[in-house]
């Protein structure tokens, strides 16, 4: 093994997961996020007013925009957090699959009818 | 041979971007697999970038589909016709809530699609940003492969119910009007 290639396997195992982990968890976030705006739009008057930020496409710009910010937010901070930082990824990737499967869930009329 | 421009978007956002994108898919769900998996060679620099590439083309179409649906799309489905109007083609969305046998298309499958598309550019952004920063060395962290790879499949499924339920509400009823744009000048028999 080269003297370079050996320094580049050295950095990458080095190399931390919480960056990784913050891309993910806000991922989930950003994903469940849909779902929740979808139904309290769909189900408070006030909120869907709120999110009707862009008449022509009605409340869905709305849910959609704040879930975006709230996604990049999180992502944003979650990665200030643990950059350069080991995490454990176990809980943090399941709370993600949980999110992301809510997040087909709520999105699902039949599903959002029941509350 | 014409088309009108409401059905010229309708054309670019479902088969330009979307059907593209749902196409990409899998060569990144096995690309993904393949190049990160410890089982294989290590990936080299040239299969690496192509990679990092194509995620940030998905990334792309993905972004386009859902934003000129929810942009420019969604806003001719969801017209409100004026009252007494008795021709409904122009108001998809009303032309479907007309009949029972056509109102499911609208509750359950736009109800769902406008929704859950948002889930594919969120989650292949994700994939994209962990590879553009990991690349082959994803192999040495095994949970954020899995999330990664996980995350590929669950935006194509999202991709996937958007684009069924799409192609089924425009052929009920079909987002159409606006200027007619002539494509070829056919013969008349």
């Amino acid at each position: 093994m080269s003297a370079s290639s050996q320094a580049a396997s050295t950095a990458s195992a080095a190399r931390t997961n919480g960056s990784g982990a913050a891309a993910i968890l806000s991922a989930g976030i950003g994903a469940f996020c849909i779902g929740l705006f979808a139904i309290a739009a769909d189900k408070s008057p006030h909120i869907k007013a709120l999110t009707n930020i862009y008449k022509p496409t009605g409340p869905l710009s709305g849910v959609t925009t704040v879930a975006i910010v709230l996604w990049l937010v999180s992502w944003l901070v979650l990665a200030l957090l643990w950059r350069n930082r080991d995490v454990r990824l176990a809980p943090i990737t399941t709370l993600a699959f949980v999110l992301l499967g809510l997040s087909f869930l709520l999105t699902f009329p039949p599903i959002a009818d029941i509350f | 041979m014409e088309i009108t421009l409401r059905g010229l978007w309708t054309l670019i956002h479902g088969m330009g971007f979307g059907a593209l994108y749902l196409l990409a898919c899998s060569g990144a769900a096995v690309e993904l697999f393949r190049l990160t998996s410890s089982a294989t060679p290590t990936a080299t620099p040239a299969q690496e970038r192509f990679l990092r590439l194509y995620l940030l083309t998905m990334v792309v179409l993905a972004w386009f589909a859902v934003l000129t649906g929810a942009y420019i799309v969604y806003p001719w489905y969801r017209a409100v016709p004026p009252p007494g109007t008795a021709d409904l083609a122009m108001f998809p969305q009303r032309l479907l809530l007309s009949s029972p046998a056509t109102s499911g298309w609208h509750s359950l499958g736009m109800e769902w699609k406008e929704h859950v598309a948002w889930l594919a550019p969120i989650s292949i952004t994700m994939v994209a940003a962990v590879f553009l920063q990991y690349g082959h060395d994803l192999r040495q962290h095994r949970a954020l492969r899995t999330a990664a790879l996980t995350f590929t499949l669950a935006s194509f499924l999202a991709a996937g119910i958007a684009g069924f339920f799409g192609a089924m509400i425009n052929k009920h009823a079909p987002v159409d009007g606006g200027h007619v744009i002539q494509l070829s000048q056919g013969e008349t028999r």
